[in-house]
Parts: C-alpha cells; sequence; structure tokens
C-alpha cells in the first residue's frame, strides 16, 4: 500500500551489533591501523577524493563502526597512488593497508 | 630564624613547599584540614606518564616536611588583618601571627551528580574517575566485576568545558587521566572492549601523546569524538550510552557493563574561603587570582601572600611541585627583603 511516504531505516550506529571479526583479522595483518587518528591527511591530499568521495579516514573509521559496504564501494576509486601514505602523520601505510583491505573485505565475493 | 610562615593546606604542593623551605632553614606551619597529609594525590594509584606510585611520590614528600609544624583536623577559623602582619586563629584553639602566608590549598573533584543526564549516583554501573583510582587501590568496589565485563566506557570533560556546570575552563589532566585509566584496565581485563567518548584530546604534556599512541596501537582502545549526551539503564543493570559520532555524523549507541566519568577540577570551596578571610581576589574562571597569570602566578595581590598549585586553576603534579619551589624561593628572597 503506498502511504505517500515511507519511513527510512535509522542511520543510527550500534556498537553492541558490529562483528569485529574481519577488523581483527585485519588488524592482525595491519597492526597500524588502530593508529588512526582521524586528522583527514589522507583525504585532503587524495586525487580520488574531490571526484568520487574516496577518504581513507572515513574507511578506516566506517571498518570499526560496521559499515563494509560502503568502504567496498569506496575502495573501487582508490587508484593507489600512494600520496595518503607519505602525509600520514602516524606512519600507516595506508597504501598497503588498503591492498590488505582488498583481500579480506572483498575475498568472499561482496 | 624566627619568622612564621603557614602553609595552608598539606597536599603535595603543602609539603614541598615546606621541604624546599626546612633546606632553606625556616621552619614553616602546615594547616591540614583532614586527618591525612598527601591531600588528592594520596588517594591516587599510579601517576602518568612512567605510572610512578603515587604512594611513593606523597612518601618522600611527606618524608621531606617531618621537621615542619603539622597541625592535621585543624581549620582556620578566622584571620585579623594587623599593621603589617596576619593573626591567625586555628580550629584548635592555637593564634599563630605571620607576615607570610603560602596558599595550596587546591582543587576539588566536580560533583558528577550534578550532571544528571550521566545518571551518577542514579544508576549503579556509573563511576567516577575517583572510584576507579580507589579500586586500583583497594581492590574493594562491588559495581566492578572482576570476571567477565564486555565493554567498559570513559567520558571525557565531565563538569569540565560546561557553561551550563559554571565550569567552562578545561581541567587539563582528564584527558591523559582517561588514556592512562583505560590502558590499565585493559591491562587487567584484556577481553574487555573500551571506548573513550572524547570532544578533543588535549595530550600537552611530556610522553602523553605517546601514551595516547600506545592506548590505539597496543591495547586497542576505541576512540570516539563526541560527547555523551544521555545514559540510561537497561534491564539487567547495563548502561547504554547515547553520543554522537561526530567523525561520521551519526549517532552512536552502545551497551557498557561500566561508565566512567572524568570528572574535572574545580576550585575547592575552602580556597573561596581563606581567600575571602584574608580579601583575596578571585579569577573569572573561579579559582583564586594571581598577581599576573604571566609572570606572577605565584603570588597574590597581596604582599607576604603566596600561591602553589591548583588553587589557581588545574594542574598536573610537576606543575603543581614546580610550583611549590618557586614559592619557597620567593618567600625566602621576600623575607630578606623585609629584614
Amino acid at each position: 500500500m503506498d502511504f505517500g511516504f515511507k519511513i527510512s531505516p535509522s542511520s543510527a550506529i550500534n556498537l553492541d551489533n558490529v562483528d569485529t571479526v574481519k577488523f581483527e583479522q585485519l588488524h592482525d595483518m595491519e597492526p597500524d591501523v588502530y593508529k588512526c587518528m582521524a586528522c583527514g591527511s589522507c583525504t585532503s591530499t587524495c586525487p580520488a577524493n574531490r571526484f568520487s568521495g574516496m577518504s581513507m579516514r572515513k574507511v578506516i573509521l566506517a571498518l570499526q563502526r560496521g559499515k563494509e559496504k560502503d568502504v567496498v564501494s569506496m575502495m573501487r576509486n582508490c587508484m593507489l597512488c600512494g600520496k595518503c601514505t607519505m602525509v600520514c602523520p602516524r606512519g600507516i601505510n595506508t597504501r598497503h593497508l588498503i591492498l590488505s583491505i582488498c583481500r579480506i573485505y572483498r575475498e568472499d565475493g561482496k | 630564624m624566627k619568622e612564621n610562615i603557614v602553609i595552608i593546606g598539606g597536599g603535595i604542593a603543602g609539603l614541598e613547599a615546606a621541604g624546599q623551605l626546612l633546606g632553606l632553614g625556616y621552619k614553616p606551619i602546615i594547616i591540614e584540614k583532614s586527618d591525612r597529609l598527601g591531600g588528592h594525590v594520596a588517594d591516587w594509584n599510579c601517576l602518568f606518564p612512567d605510572m610512578t606510585p603515587a604512594k611513593d611520590v606523597v612518601g618522600r614528600l611527606i618524608a621531606g616536611a617531618t621537621e615542619a609544624n603539622i597541625f592535621l583536623n585543624t581549620e582556620i577559623s578566622f584571620v585579623n588583618k594587623l599593621k603589617d602582619s596576619y593573626n591567625i586563629m586555628l580550629s584548635n584553639g592555637i593564634s599563630i601571627i605571620t607576615k607570610i602566608i603560602l596558599v595550596t590549598t587546591g582543587f576539588s573533584v566536580f560533583d558528577a551528580s550534578k550532571k544528571e543526564e550521566y545518571g551518577y549516583g542514579v544508576y549503579d554501573q556509573v563511576i567516577t574517575n575517583r572510584d576507579l583510582e580507589h579500586w586500583f587501590n583497594t581492590g574493594n568496589d562491588r559495581r566492578i566485576d572482576d570476571c567477565g565485563m564486555n565493554a567498559v566506557g570513559f567520558v571525557h570533560c565531565v563538569g569540565s568545558r560546561d557553561e551550563k556546570a559554571k565550569n567552562p575552563q578545561c581541567s587539563k589532566v582528564c584527558c591523559i587521566t582517561a588514556v592512562k585509566q583505560a590502558i590499565e584496565l585493559k591491562q587487567k581485563f584484556p577481553e574487555t572492549m573500551v571506548y573513550c567518548f572524547y570532544m578533543d584530546l588535549r595530550m600537552f604534556g611530556k610522553k602523553y601523546e605517546d601514551f595516547y599512541i600506545g592506548a590505539q596501537r597496543d591495547y586497542g582502545i576505541r576512540f570516539i569524538r563526541g560527547r555523551v549526551s544521555e545514559v540510561s539503564e537497561n534491564i539487567d543493570g547495563r548502561v547504554i550510552v547515547k553520543a554522537e559520532d561526530t567523525l561520521s555524523g551519526k549517532p552512536v549507541k552502545v551497551t557498557l557493563d561500566l561508565l566512567v566519568l572524568m570528572a574535572g577540577m574545580v576550585c575547592n570551596p575552602d580556597s573561596t574561603k581563606v581567600a575571602n578571610m584574608i580579601s583575596l581576589p578571585i579569577d573569572s574562571d573561579g579559582f583564586l587570582k594571581s598577581r599576573d597569570n604571566v609572570a606572577d602566578i605565584i603570588d597574590s595581590p597581596k604582599d607576604g601572600i603566596f600561591y602553589a598549585g591548583a588553587c589557581t586553576g588545574p594542574k598536573t603534579v610537576p606543575e603543581t611541585l614546580a610550583e611549590a619551589r618557586a614559592a619557597a624561593l620567593k618567600i625566602h628572597l621576600y623575607n630578606k627583603t623585609m629584614q
């Protein structure tokens, strides 16, 4: 039945329901993923960001919040240029991290 | 040297200043309201950044000040201004005439139950930084479950940076204290998920940033940028915390077994009481007003009255000790000019 309106699903994050298994798997491969302090240097330097919205900061955050789908679609825009790795003040090898994320989160055909 | 020097407050500032003054040949008098020396620091367990046991620090300070005249369980009843000195009447009936007073009355911990939305004193599983530190010391708190806490949260800035709580200043040490306590909890309960809800992380001091990186990298503590807006209790007594995850712009909700409120520093009401007796001004932040907040932080606007430590604003332990030493030297020089 069409009421002329619909209720959109809640965008709230419930940390009780986040499945951390894959993120822990990622952490085992890339211990530095914990070090991100969300400064946004990677995003501001990313050449793909301005036309695709790719943001390494958001990727790391979304993985911790269980928003894996957002990550996979964002990741398609990465050109692996490595500029984010050069600017990261915490010395995270983001380029390598991106490859690891692709390995873990895409293996099961997502 | 006969000149009386009265130190009001037997916390770390008072003890350190007394120790230094003893070294300079004076015989200072410490007036302490409670029944023991060491103030707030005596209640703490370990001190950042090197996890120095607080009882070692306090023990050393007390040992250095034993030669001073110490009055415990003593308050100041009133102060009379004489021509060039003060007559201090103590609650034990003793009166002291002095030209030099050092105010080391320190701070009070913000009463977390004033922030009703956080539920301190209402929900069982909400505790404060001081309660947690007490538990580290004694292991005695029925609210902390030794086996099987799934998730624990820390709320930064409780009663700090909060105009509504009449406490707009930053309490300075709670960020690093939260990180320290989060690490200590994680060391005891490695399987527990620990969240820190923060507005900013002000890691200004020596090795604080290393502490923060360590908390993230080595302990996997999750930092969520957003101030907790409300806390409620669910049917099994756990607490549900709501905040905005401002980094993703979405509301966030999590159920916790324990919530620790990082209560900040406020001016000790006893500082205000002493200030009123000697007519010392109060600064706009509610703490005692120095002659100059850059160059003369340990001088009051009145001759012969000096400050050290957190009576003039939130301070760390090393800052307080440095001020106490500076005040001792200042008193020494002031005493020379009087002769």
